[in-house]
């Protein structure tokens, strides 16, 4: 039996409750934010690391952005990952869903492919989740969204899962190789082996690709091979309240509360 | 540039909306779009057209009309008795490079979301998803999507100008619900559609859905933040009182306090409440956008700075665990007693 070959798509983001923004311009302030491995990434991680503990074989972290990714990306080797790709070409700035997809269909195709890819649900800072079903669209792969749990038959070549859906689940069987997304916060991820970090550390660790090593058209990257542009930025109008306090001991503000609600219900 | 697989020039002026439907009952994002695209059909003079894809499903089109459809494009096949993404993307990406709408839109469900990232690689089109606000720009027709930056407090446009169709998604409750008319007219049509088998790599193994919890429409929305410590039986108390229901903000959900389909938020449910009950929350941004449509915001916190008093029409500065008893015993009668 070949050994169980996994791909783990993460993204760095900035920590949401460290994102200020300025009132003037209606800016973010984004250096004021530190960044972090996108919350619900780990939860894929930690779906393709427990099959890695049980099935053995090859899991590689890929990632597109910035070369000051890589040290944040580096924690998922300690947690267990063998490798990390770092898709980084100014190239590829700018990108869309539709060239975000395409940069990493390639980093994936040119890592050899793999049985399985994953993703988190979404992006703490997009929330958009159309990365997995893009990426599995140019891969050519069947797809698992949302899914809670994962198992495989590997004679078989066939991948379960059990995917959520308003107001209940199903159970889902495709062939493999297969795209999963991860539904956030449907597992623990584990922390760092502080055994490894020296290891993860280590130069070796990582490869970093550009639009070139990738044989990328240059037609589908970064800005160019991004449909969508943003044609203005607004503060976001928040409604105005009416912003009246209201003071007193417990029971005197439960009463004042009360009669706002039944006054309004 | 990368080209769609139809352009502009070649576009046709309509609006599609995908009826997404679930054992014969069409989704409430699918009529909310529809009462949207009516609006902004009307003004622009264009039509607005429902794609309605299953294997009995005819019967719901005559609603998707009286929902302000002018047409309904319509596939059944049993191979789209449940939803699998390669038959429903096949047989909607055949049906949009015939009729090569302008705009497309879907409802941000996991379904929805699922189909609409395949689509638009497929087409190699562009998709804003999770909008919260959609117009159409009448004199080149361009569709700009209003999507909420980080955390929600800033609003980008974005537009597609050379890609078609125009996707968008837009999660349940965005907009409102259209007001049915029974007595509108519209016609129904029904499509040829090629199905191979053989494309169909999915296997529906088990499917169990109840009726699910809809926090958009509940007209008493009880939310509780970190400040509650994890206690939510006293909200829920709060909430059976005026049949209301509890939310949350996102640490209590990942806490396991609370069910994750109760969280509310930019990546939880937008909710349109009579009154919200914020009950020890801070206010984070992409909190907040999650109940901006309430009709009247009281929050509850005894850190008299937190931000959430900003969105809040009253602010009830105290201790969430003093006030919340008392207010139980008072909308109930009774006395507190302290131990």
């Amino acid at each position: 039996m070949p050994e169980l070959r996994q791909v783990v798509c993460m993204k760095v983001v900035p920590k949401p409750e460290e994102i200020r923004v300025d009132y003037e311009t209606g800016l973010l302030k984004r250096a004021s934010a530190r960044s972090e491995i996108n919350p619900p990434d780990m939860n894929a991680l930690e779906m393709a690391l427990s099959l890695k503990d049980f099935y053995g074989g090859r899991l590689e972290i890929i990632s597109m952005g910035p070369p000051y990714f890589e040290p944040v990306l580096r924690a998922g080797l300690a947690m267990g990952a063998d490798h990390l790709t770092l898709l980084s070409d100014a190239a590829f700035a700018g990108a869309d869903t539709l060239a975000t997809t395409y940069t990493l269909a390639q980093g994936i195709r040119k890592l050899g492919g793999a049985d399985l890819i994953f993703c988190g649900e979404e992006s703490s800072d997009g929330a958009t989740g159309q990365v997995p079903p893009g990426l599995a669209e140019w891969l050519e792969v069947p797809q698992l969204t949302l899914l809670t749990a994962l198992e495989l038959d590997i004679e078989c070549r066939v991948a379960r899962g059990r995917r959520e859906i308003k107001g209940g689940y199903e159970v889902l069987e495709v062939p493999l190789p297969c795209v999963v997304s991860v539904k956030t916060a449907s597992n623990e991820p584990r922390f760092m082996d502080y055994r490894r970090q020296y290891w993860a550390s280590e130069a070796e660790r990582l490869k970093v690709w550009n639009a070139e090593d990738l044989s990328a058209d240059p037609d589908c990257i970064g800005l160019t091979g991004s449909p969508t542009t943003v044609s203005g930025l607004a503060e976001a109008a928040s409604r105005e309240r009416r912003r009246q306090f209201l003071t007193g001991t417990p029971s005197e503000l439960a009463t004042q509360i009360a009669e706002l609600l039944q006054k309004s219900l | 540039m990368v080209t769609s697989h139809y352009s502009p020039q070649a576009e046709n002026k309509t609006i599609w909306v995908f009826l997404e439907q679930q054992d014969g009952v069409l989704e409430e994002v699918s009529l909310e779009l529809l009462a949207r695209g009516r609006e902004l059909a009307d003004q622009l003079g264009w039509t607005l057209e429902g794609l309605l894809l299953g294997q009995h499903v005819a019967g719901l089109a005559p609603h998707g009309i009286a929902c302000g459809a002018d047409r309904i494009w319509l596939a059944e096949h049993d191979l789209l008795e449940h939803f699998t993404i390669e038959a429903f993307t096949q047989v909607a990406c055949q049906l949009l490079l015939q009729k090569r709408p302008s705009v497309f839109w879907l409802g941000a469900t996991p379904n929805g979301r699922d189909l609409a990232g395949r689509l638009a690689v497929r087409l190699r089109t562009g998709l804003n998803a999770d909008c919260t606000d959609l117009r159409i720009e009448p004199r080149e027709g361009l569709l700009v999507c209003e999507v909420s930056g980080f955390g929600g407090g800033v609003l980008a446009m974005i537009e597609m100008r050379n890609h078609r169709p125009q996707m968008a998604t837009v999660r349940p409750g965005v907009f409102a619900l259209p007001h049915p008319d029974p007595s509108r007219v519209g016609e129904v049509i029904s499509m040829e559609i090629d199905l191979d088998p053989a494309i169909i790599q999915t296997r529906v193994i088990e499917r169990s859905v109840g009726a699910g919890l809809n926090l958009s429409r509940v007209p008493f929305l009880v939310t509780g933040g970190r400040g509650m410590e994890g206690d939510f039986k006293i909200l829920e108390q709060l909430a059976q009182l005026f049949e209301g229901e509890v939310g949350a903000t996102r640490p209590p959900v990942d806490e396991g306090h609370v069910g994750r389909e109760r969280q509310v938020g930019q990546t939880g449910v937008v909710c349109s409440p009579k009154v919200a009950l914020c009950c020890g929350i801070s206010g984070a941004f992409h909190f907040v956008v999650g109940i901006e449509k309430a009709s009247l915001v009281i929050a509850i916190n005894s850190d008299p700075e937190a931000p959430i008093f900003e969105y809040a029409d009253y602010c009830v500065v105290g201790d969430v665990h003093e006030v919340l008893p008392e207010l139980i015993a008072v909308l109930s009668g009774q006395q507190v007693t302290y131990a």
